[in-house]
């Protein structure tokens, strides 16, 4: 049981981890703001998604036996998770709607190939 | 229809929580990370949000200048109270031990009113900074 969650746990953080790369990857590498918005989005829902759920995985397999208020830890967790889920596409959204109203061009294909 | 409606939505369901987090914050400052500060910035946080999306004239029905001065003033108040208490009954100035018979109680509620002078000033602060700079008109060159 021990084992299983462990495993599940580091499943799961490095899943967020790898996210959380390419999204760095993504802000780095792509060409303006709007796409570069979409790669921080994805880093926000995927990969902090996967980073909490390994956490919550930790949480159960390290504290079930020596703590008894050790759910309140969970509970945490799944507000963080429960509130990023509302923060994250709002601040995307703003950061949207300011490059828009700022007059920042949407990125095209100079060449008009597909 | 208003344009910005998921601005105004997002806010109207994150400010009660943002302000609840900020007083826990500040309660679980003895437990763990956190403290007056750190409270005072958040709380201070969720009028900015409500001032920044709902326009500033709305911010300050809400939470007039004149609150900002007088919480930034009350906070120090309440911090000097405390240490006059404590030279009240007996201590130096701010010695918690002399606040009850218990000097580990007196600790704890020395410690829970000064952080709440620090929660109450440094909202004020924060949030007389932000008005005076959103206050300012734009000047045109």
């Amino acid at each position: 049981m021990e084992m299983v969650l462990e495993v599940l746990s580091w499943i799961s953080i490095c899943g967020g981890l790898f996210f959380m790369l390419v999204g760095t990857i993504g802000i780095l590498r792509l060409p303006d703001v709007y796409t570069r918005l979409h790669a921080a989005g994805m880093t926000d829902t995927m990969g902090a998604g996967f980073l909490i759920l390994g956490l919550c995985f930790q949480a159960i397999s390290g504290m079930m036996h020596d703590h008894p208020s050790w759910w309140t830890v969970l509970v945490r967790l799944v507000l963080i998770y429960a509130f990023l889920l509302f923060t994250s596409p709002i601040a995307t959204h703003a950061l949207a709607r300011a490059g828009l109203a700022g007059g920042v061009e949407p990125w095209t294909n100079e060449r008009g190939e597909g | 229809m208003d344009d910005r409606v998921i601005l105004k939505v997002g806010a109207k369901i994150l400010i009660p929580f943002i302000l609840l987090f900020a007083l826990y914050v500040q309660f679980h400052g003895d437990y763990g990370p956190g403290g007056g500060f750190q409270a005072g910035v958040i709380f201070a946080a969720g009028i900015v949000l409500y001032a920044l999306v709902f326009g500033l004239d709305r911010a300050l029905r809400v939470m007039p200048f004149k609150v900002a001065y007088v919480c930034g003033a009350l906070g120090v108040s309440i911090y000097l109270g405390v240490g006059f208490v404590a030279m009240a009954m007996g201590g130096e100035f701010l010695n918690y031990n002399a606040l009850n018979a218990d000097p580990a109680k007196g600790q704890h509620y020395g410690i829970i009113g000064i952080e709440l002078g620090v929660l109450v000033t440094v909202f004020g602060v924060m949030l007389a900074l932000f008005y005076a700079f959103a206050g300012r008109r734009r000047i045109d060159p």
